[in-house]
């Protein structure tokens, strides 16, 4: 008796999480996340995981089972170039494929678009800008210059008490995401405990390996109609091992502007020689164009 | 007396889900919005004050939302309404305009006749909330 009824209510209640998956789009999302990210294997780790919550949430709203909106507050840490904007923004239309935020645009701050400069300055400004974040993501940069401990009278604080009110009562219309370098982070949130537990998801956006780094510029190229031959991609990529070893690296925008006056000096090559080229010339990057670089002679590119 | 002035004044008060759809169709439409407030009800009465600034450069129906309902408590027994700015070239001008709140008891007009030369009759209408000073008119 106890086992019929049993079967009966999994019957009433079955859902095919299949055909909701394929519906949702999620795993083009993902696909596309792959395909255009490389590396950042923990950050693509946890974006499915939300998806699937995010997926299973609105199920269970469906199938009338209690659901309290999941917070979705993030925090992106990681050095320079490692990818936290562009993943922040990507961030905003996939929570908009998965429905959390209705419009999913974002919403770029640093400390000069939410502190004001005189008493009264500040809050009308922090809730400008929180006005045109709803409805999407607010994406505040290096959060950790919102407070500064030296200035007693700084206006920051009053910025992250805005902030922190905002997370907390107007949870469905914006989610804020919060990026910068680990050890600033963690001072940041040691002095303002408050925020570290109202963001759910903390993110490590890890360092890219030399074969990242070579995917990341053959991307780029690809996606400029640029190319390599083997002799400049083996120049390149002895290029980056030396590059790694020197301060003020970061990361992907460091093989951005490699590559960015790599083409300079393709293009200053090219004029230079005059005369009638193929076409395919014009898309290719000479060894040459690389080993110019002053990185090879022990200096610094920027 | 319920008066009725701007677009939708001859439906049912809405609800904050049927102005939430209403300006986010402004917003889609690329419509800034404003928000203002007034104690005289009288229909010619184009001097309602505004609450904060027109908005611009926004996406989602919640900020204006939030807007209203901080003007909701600074104000609970005034009208409130919501403008939708059309700037397009050609077009410049208030596109939508429509009562979110208004006062819980409306005491409605009198008219007033006012006598003229050769016994003609002037008429014009007086609202009674008018009586009181501005900031009193809706307090019981």
């Amino acid at each position: 008796m106890l086992m019929s009824t049993e079967e009966v209510a999994v019957e009433e209640t079955l859902i095919n999480l299949d055909g909701v998956y394929r519906e949702s789009n999620i795993q083009q999302i993902l696909d596309d996340l792959d395909r255009e990210l490389v590396g950042l294997v923990p950050v693509k780790t946890r974006i499915r995981e939300i998806a699937s919550l995010l997926l299973i949430a609105r199920l269970r709203e469906q199938s009338g089972l209690s659901t309290e909106g999941p917070t979705l507050h993030m925090c992106f840490t990681g050095r320079p170039g490692t990818g936290k904007t562009t993943v922040a923004i990507r961030m905003g239309k996939i929570l908009h494929h998965l429905h959390y935020v209705r419009k999913g645009h974002l919403v770029v701050a640093t400390r000069d678009d939410l502190v004001g400069q005189y008493v009264g300055h500040t809050a009308p400004k922090t809730k400008e800008i929180v006005k045109k974040a709803m409805g999407g993501v607010l994406f505040i940069d290096e959060a950790y210059y919102l407070y500064r401990p030296d200035n007693e009278r700084d206006y920051g604080q009053e910025a992250i008490e805005m902030l922190l009110q905002v997370m907390e009562n107007q949870r469905d219309d914006l989610v804020v995401i919060l990026a910068g370098y680990k050890e600033r982070m963690d001072t940041f949130f040691q002095s303002n405990p408050g925020f570290r537990s109202r963001i759910a998801h903390h993110i490590e956006f890890p360092d890219y390996t030399l074969d990242e780094l070579m995917a990341i510029a053959e991307l780029i190229l690809r996606r400029q109609m640029y190319s390599f031959d083997a002799e400049s991609r083996n120049a390149f990529a002895e290029y980056l091992s030396l590059r790694v070893q020197q301060p003020y690296f970061a990361n992907a925008r460091s093989v951005r502007n490699a590559i960015d006056r790599a083409k300079l000096r393709q293009a200053g090559r090219l004029v230079r020689h005059g005369g009638v080229v193929p076409r395919e010339e014009l898309a290719r990057i000479d060894a040459d164009d690389i080993r110019q670089s002053r990185v090879f002679q022990g200096g610094i590119d920027s | 007396m319920r008066i009725t002035q701007g677009t939708f004044s001859y439906l049912p008060d809405f609800t904050d889900d049927d102005i939430t759809a209403q300006v986010q169709y402004c917003l889609d439409n690329d419509w800034p919005l404003s928000i203002e407030y007034t104690d005289d009800p009288h229909p010619r009465n184009v001097y309602w004050d505004m609450w904060g600034l027109p908005m611009f450069d926004l996406n989602d129906a919640a900020a204006i939302m939030y807007e209203l309902n901080r003007c909701r408590e600074a104000f609970p027994n005034h009208y409130i309404r919501i403008n939708g700015y059309d700037r397009r070239y050609g077009r410049q001008t208030t596109a939508l305009s429509f009562i979110v709140q208004r006062p819980k008891e409306e005491p409605g007009f009198r008219v007033e006749r006012q006598e003229f030369a050769d016994r003609q009759v002037k008429y014009t209408i007086h609202a009674y909330a008018t009586d009181r000073p501005s900031g009193m008119r809706y307090e019981s």
